[in-house]
């Protein structure tokens, strides 16, 4: 085996995810199969090829930049529209800082 | 007699409205009447909008009386996957966690329909943030297959293909990460595209893996997609990845003829586990592309067996960055009663989201973690210039290339839910093209028998299969064409 449970439970905290015991148990196995199959890249030798991040297309040049100048964003409103808890113009937490 | 749309393509619409021989409201009752009437039985839609939809038509029908010239998609009724947002409705991604999320802006894709005449019926079922072969992933329950409701319409799309396939619509949007526009399309018997990465734009798209989302239409026809994709195929400030290459009359280009094609068929999407009706169909198709004057080659692209470690890697990094937004502060579910604010982001994302999202989320922040970057998302990331520079060498001698879509036929639904794996197997021979970035397309090849639904064991369900063709970056003229013409020719559809 590969991954044992803490490894779950290192990664579930790195990932913000609070897992049930059963879950854990079955992501042990289940990472297990595959990171055992995703091994099989390692067949390859890889040293000469450069990685692919992006599909990449021919393009103007500065086509991904915008003109710089201001244009309208959300409205406050419409941006706390969906939010869970909000008040006075904000989103609404749970106390982050401790006296 | 009531108005019967549920086999109508674009041009029947079109006719309807041209000849007044029907309204755009009616056609929009006709559609919400089979809605009504089909959508208990497949669970297709997750959200109906039958006032905005009556109010679309209302305007397409007050243009119409006033003389005014119709645009392309006028009152053609319009099924939008539920990860594709629309103003102020409902867009859950087939997740808990977004359960009351009403989307505050339309995609890009939508407000271009929109502007086309179209007329948008309700929100399609989709695995969980499209995450998902078979569509058993969504928080809101399975979408059925209406050619056999026992097996599952494929994934992750399913909603939007099931919609055309059982006459809920006459096109529809979805999006493809691996194949979740093609395969679906090829269990539900419909047309399904995969634009180039970049054609469309993703604004609005909620993000799975960026290097990888698509949107992409299905229809019951290759024109109708044709027609879709014009409308929404194009630049977009609003995304940074859309490209700037021109777009041509897609539907204009479908009759030029295809005759001296040379279509590449790869032998390493023929061996083991492609099941043999499948193969059978596909053999056939060959035949039907050899009879328009096609020359069939075979080739080879070598890295294939490597692409769905490579797709599950990247994929699943890409996700696992994507949904960290997902945290019940600023929109969608909170956990209630958390002490802390880390303890409400853990305990949200643990009852918000569904198993084979945490796998993939857990998954994606393992390989990214440190100390395992390099052995596996970099790995990944350098396989990927692999898969798709076999694709760059095939297109150096053949025009398009033709493959099955998926090894088999619609499964059952819970036939693949224990395994995991087995169910990202599956995706073989669409999750290639989806890395190279280039077009694909699923096209109706014929059905299969396969045992029904009933108690009798002789009693046998008629499913659809598909066939996928490819073609260079930004072909989709040719891949269209290519497809037009099979249909044509295959009967099939």
């Amino acid at each position: 085996m590969k991954i044992t449970e803490k490894d779950v439970g290192y990664v579930a905290a790195l990932a913000n995810l609070e897992l049930e015991e059963e879950e854990i148990a079955r992501l042990v196995t289940d990472l297990d199969s595959i990171l055992a199959y995703v091994d099989k890249l390692n067949e390859l030798d890889t040293a000469a090829v450069l990685p692919m991040a992006q599909v990449l297309f021919d393009g103007p040049e500065g086509l991904a930049f915008r003109e710089d100048r201001n244009r309208a964003g959300f409205a406050q409103e419409l941006a706390l529209s969906n939010a869970p808890e909000s008040g006075a113009g904000q989103f609404k937490v749970a106390k982050v800082i401790e006296r | 007699m009531s108005l019967d749309v549920s086999g109508w393509k674009i041009r029947d619409v079109r006719e309807a409205l041209d000849s007044r021989q029907a309204s755009a409201r009616e056609i929009c009752l006709a559609t919400l009447a089979r809605i009504a009437q089909q959508n208990p039985r497949n669970n297709s839609f997750l959200t109906v909008m039958e006032e905005r939809a009556l109010a679309q038509a209302e305007a397409i029908d007050r243009k119409a009386s006033a003389g005014e010239e119709l645009p392309p998609l006028a009152g053609v009724p319009v099924a939008v996957k539920d990860v594709i947002l629309i103003e102020g409705v409902r867009n859950t991604c087939a997740s808990r966690i977004l359960g009351n999320f009403i989307a505050p802006y339309s995609a890009t894709a939508v407000e271009r329909l929109e502007a086309a005449g179209a007329v948008l019926v309700g929100k399609t079922n989709c695995d969980e943030f499209a995450m998902g072969s078979s569509n058993e992933n969504s928080a809101y329950g399975p979408v059925r297959n209406p050619h056999d409701l026992e097996r599952v319409p494929g994934g992750s799309s399913g909603g939007s293909a099931a919609a055309i396939a059982a006459g809920m619509g006459v096109v529809s949007l979805g999006s493809d990460t691996g194949g979740s526009v093609r395969q679906p399309a090829s269990f539900c018997g419909v047309v399904g595209l995969m634009p180039t990465y970049g054609r469309v734009s993703r604004y609005g798209l909620v993000a799975y893996a960026s290097s990888l989302d698509h949107i992409g239409p299905f229809g019951r026809c290759v024109q109708d997609v044709a027609a879709v994709l014009q409308v929404i195929a194009g630049r977009d400030p609003l995304d940074s990845t859309s490209a700037a290459a021109p777009v041509p009359d897609y539907v204009a280009g479908l009759a030029s003829p295809v005759k001296g094609f040379k279509i590449g068929v790869p032998k390493e999407y023929f061996g083991e586990g492609l099941s043999p009706e499948v193969r059978g169909r596909l053999e056939e198709g060959l035949r039907v592309l050899g009879g328009l004057g096609c020359e069939i080659v075979e080739i080879s692209l070598p890295h294939t067996e490597y692409a769905i470690a490579c797709y599950y890697i990247i994929a699943t990094a890409e996700a696992s960055s994507n949904l960290a937004r997902y945290d019940g502060v600023r929109y969608g579910y909170r956990a209630p009663e958390a002490a802390s604010l880390s303890e409400m982001y853990r305990n949200t994302r643990g009852q918000g989201f569904g198993a084979e999202i945490k796998r993939r989320i857990m998954l994606g922040t393992y390989v990214l973690s440190a100390g395992y970057y390099e052995a596996y998302y970099l790995k990944a990331q350098k396989v990927r210039t692999l898969v798709a520079g076999d694709f760059s060498k095939a297109f150096e001698k053949v025009d398009a290339i033709a493959t099955p879509v998926a090894p088999t036929p619609a499964f059952r639904i819970g036939e693949k839910t224990a395994n995991p794996l087995e169910m990202y197997l599956s995706d073989i021979y669409t999750i290639t093209g989806s890395l190279a970035g280039i077009p694909g397309i699923s096209v109706p090849c014929g059905w299969v028998s396969a045992p029904g639904n009933g108690q009798s064991a002789a009693e046998r369900s008629r499913l659809p299969v598909g066939m996928q063709l490819l073609t260079r970056h930004f072909e989709e003229a040719r891949l269209l064409r290519l497809a037009h013409h099979f249909e044509m020719v295959s009967g099939a559809a």
